[in-house]
């Protein structure tokens, strides 16, 4: 019954959707090994190597998996896939993009973004935005899914590390792709996926400036990293990572502050596992506040330059 | 260069489903259904690309059941040529749909697949990276730009981060994000044009593939409801409930 995690990490550093999803692997199975895959990853693999409850960690090293795209990551996988029962990764932007990859090599079906380990071949997964819940089995010879790690605690690091292998990164897959460059959003407040405060704003804050102004200090007093919905998101207002909701990322904070957001199907189905939801909209009817635990009905440039003034 | 589009019929996002009330599924009885948005944006980025002179033909395939017609019908209202029906009975997983995109790119030999990154459904985000598998082809997912170049693509992807830029040998999958394009409404005449074109009609077992599922759905569940929240007057309300009460700060 052995498992193997196809970690998230950016070569020097882990990520926490790793240690997640690493939760959620150790419901599955006790033996779990994870797989390293990058160039100058030793960091990495190191961490990974603290994690509680590892077996061992594979590191395979090579240009062509420096940045983990999706074929050279997806060969190396399959090349290890005979020693496991269960292959998984987080459900992040690098999880989905290689593992339904990795599954159809297999000849198998994935289960995507589970949010539940039922047993060690039933899972839970949201279907339609989260607005259902399917409960399915997999009796396939091998197992292949991502994680939705919102639900999931993330393994503590513990005293004693785990060995670390290396092994061949092959080259298979590596003439497909190459990398250019990454254009990466550069901030010193938390990451979104991992954070305990949300202060997240939509279309309502009308331009880049007037988002920044108005819901960075807000942000900056509590801690919070910074969400926005589609609309917000599309009109500029926010980089295409702050997007929260059905396709963009999904959260579950301590508490989450949506500022002149409507509350959509969509971007619903992104943050309403969160603990505690605020919303602020001047609209009273707006559906955000169906799901809001405290609402207040008034407009975000009043509100929130207050709110910060008494935090 | 031909561009093969494939598209799903799926219910309007608008929509707020149910579950049934045994958890055998989501009542579909009655709603309204439209192409997946994504895939309507991989349409629309298919026939810019025809209109830039670097694609010759869009060709447009669903696998679904009859009605998916309409949806391929709304395709070629937008700009696509042609398009290809692949009728099942039942709903078809990924892994299937995968399977016959790839027969259906050994007979039309496309240089370009763009899907949608995900069915607004299903939300498996897994066909175009299974295709690409399938075929031995690079894949550029969660793209928000493309631009093709001699025998290959620049992809800018939508990452957790930010952006990424890969270079991917041609032929290649591309799947789309929000951000590739806005997708165009099909006009009146074009509606009424689309009629006409052709719509090859075919089953998943003239292509000999099985559409048996491999995953078994034991139940569909109501997901958890979140009990009834208050209204509060002022911020120094919300701060004195959110310390107090919630004690999240
Ligand atoms: C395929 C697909 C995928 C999607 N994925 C996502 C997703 O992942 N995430 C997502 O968020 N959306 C997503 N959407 C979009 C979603 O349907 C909504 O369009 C979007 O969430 C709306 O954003 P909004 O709430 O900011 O804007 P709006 O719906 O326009 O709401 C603005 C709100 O601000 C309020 N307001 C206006 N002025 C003020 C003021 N001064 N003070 C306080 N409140 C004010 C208004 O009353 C209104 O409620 C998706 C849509 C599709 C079709």
């Amino acid at each position: 019954m052995a498992i193997l995690l196809f970690a998230d990490h950016d070569n020097g550093t882990l990520s926490e959707q790793t240690a997640k999803a690493l939760t959620a692997a150790l419901q599955i199975g006790p033996e779990v090994d994870i797989l390293i895959a990058g160039k100058g990853a030793a960091p990495a693999a190191e961490a990974a190597a603290q994690l509680t409850g590892v077996r061992s960690v594979l590191l395979a090293e090579s240009d062509a998996l420096e940045h983990r795209l999706a074929e050279a990551s997806a060969a190396l996988i399959v090349g290890l896939a005979a020693g496991y029962d269960t292959v998984l990764a987080p459900a992040t932007t690098t999880g989905k993009n290689v593992l339904p990859r990795v599954a159809a090599l297999l000849d198998v079906m994935q289960i995507s973004e589970i949010t539940e380990v039922v047993s060690a071949d039933t899972f839970k997964r949201p279907i339609y935005a989260g607005n259902a819940i399917e409960v399915v089995q997999s009796t396939e010879a091998k197992k292949v899914l991502t994680v939705r790690t919102a639900g999931f605690a993330a393994a503590a690091a513990g005293a004693a590390a785990a060995p670390i292998k290396a092994v061949e990164a092959g080259t298979e897959g590596a003439e497909l792709s190459s990398f250019l460059e990454n254009m990466l959003s550069s901030s010193d407040r938390p990451e979104l996926s991992s954070a305990k405060i949300i202060v997240s704003g939509g279309r309502a804050l009308g331009s880049e400036e007037k988002f920044r102004e108005v819901i960075n200090p807000v942000a900056d007093k509590l801690g919070a990293a910074v969400g926005a919905s589609r609309a917000a998101v599309d009109a500029g207002y926010a980089p295409n990572d702050f997007q929260v909701g059905q396709t963009g990322k999904v959260v579950a904070p301590d508490l989450y502050v949506a500022c002149g957001i409507s509350g959509a199907i969509q971007h619903l189905a992104g943050m309403k596992d969160s603990k505690i939801i605020v919303a602020i909209n001047t609209d009273e009817d707006a559906p955000i506040f169906q799901v809001a635990d405290y609402g207040l009905v008034g407009d975000l440039f009043d509100v929130l330059p207050e709110l910060e003034r008494q935090l | 260069m031909k561009v093969l589009v494939p598209v799903k019929r799926v219910v309007d996002y608008n929509v707020k489903i149910r579950v049934k009330a045994d958890g055998t599924g989501v009542d579909l009885a009655n709603v309204k259904m439209s192409m997946n948005p994504f895939d309507e944006i991989a349409v629309e980025e298919a026939i810019r690309l025809k209109e830039a002179g670097k694609a010759d033909e869009v060709i447009v395939v669903s696998i679904g059941p009859a009605q998916a017609q309409d949806v391929l019908r709304t395709a070629l209202a937008m700009g696509a040529d042609r398009a290809i029906l692949i009728t099942t009975e039942c709903p078809v997983e990924p892994l299937t749909v995968a399977k016959l995109l790839k027969a259906v790119a050994a007979q039309e030999e496309p240089g370009l697949v763009i899907l949608g990154k995900q069915a607004i459904d299903d939300d498996s985000n897994q066909t175009g990276q299974m295709l690409a598998a399938l075929l031995g082809w690079s894949q550029g997912t969660f793209a928000s730009a493309l631009e093709l170049g001699e025998g290959r693509a620049k992809v800018t992807r939508e990452v957790d981060g930010g952006l990424q830029a890969i270079e991917i040998a041609l032929p290649a999958i591309v799947t789309a994000d929000l951000r590739l394009n806005e997708p165009r409404y099909a006009s009146l005449p074009n509606i009424m044009k689309a009629k006409k074109k052709p719509l090859d009609q075919k089953s998943a077992e003239d292509f000999g593939v099985s559409t048996a599922p491999r995953l078994k759905v034991l139940r569909v569940e109501e997901p958890a409801a979140r009990a009834a929240g208050v209204k509060v007057g002022s911020v120094g309300e919300l701060l004195d409930k959110l310390k107090t009460e919630a004690g999240v700060i």
